[in-house]
């Protein structure tokens, strides 16, 4: 999984069948301090996700087959999860609260 | 998913059974923008795309798992076409501009 910020939507008539129904959203890989890191992709939101969360992608299709409750299929990148806070160490293992 | 340009068709009179019945585009990769990033890639097209469409696609194992026998060795396949894409301006902080 990935820490992601939710930047945008995508709108598509025509698609797979097994996106029929799902909000399609874009998300920007980001670093746990919230800066971008990498190229936007579109996921699959199963967190009603909205915009600017910060969210946990998954990038697997087996486990996007478990979330969504189907067959194996053509869904990958799966929101899965709505971050409230990131919390990391400093080089002596300090803890080091950061905003939300 | 990422987002990607029809260029061209892609024609095969010989090629795995496990496409029979498929089409082959070639796709130029871009960003959320519509600007060209890489190199073009062959790709099962699954929404009857043409040339010039703005579409997204998958890669890896989930491309093969999305025809309907996912027997086959396709690594990239198109899953739909973009009708619109709006981007909210977010901060830093994670503020975002009401759509």
């Amino acid at each position: 999984m990935i820490l992601a910020r939710v930047v945008g939507e995508v709108v598509a008539t025509t698609k797979h069948e097994h996106l029929a129904g799902q909000k399609l959203l874009l998300v920007q890989p980001i670093t746990a301090a919230g800066e971008a890191a990498g190229k936007v992709q579109i996921a699959v939101d199963h967190a009603q996700a909205g915009p600017g969360d910060r969210v946990i992608v998954l990038d697997e299709g087996n486990g996007a087959a478990q979330v969504l409750r189907r067959a194996r299929g053509a869904v990958r990148t799966v929101i899965v999860g709505v971050v409230d806070a990131v919390e990391t160490g400093d080089a002596d293992g300090r803890a080091a609260p950061e905003r939300a | 998913m990422h987002f990607g340009r029809v260029i061209g068709t892609v024609v095969c009179s010989v090629r795995v059974p496990s496409w029979k019945g498929e089409r082959t585009l070639l796709v130029q990769p871009t960003d959320s923008n519509g600007v060209d990033q890489g190199r073009p890639l062959v790709a099962v097209d699954l929404t009857s795309a043409a040339p010039g469409q703005w579409v997204f696609y998958v890669r890896s194992r989930e491309a093969a798992a999305a025809l309907t026998d996912p027997d086959n060795p396709a690594d990239a396949a198109i899953l739909g076409i973009v009708d619109s894409k709006r981007e909210w301006s977010v901060d830093d902080a994670g503020r975002a501009g009401r759509p």
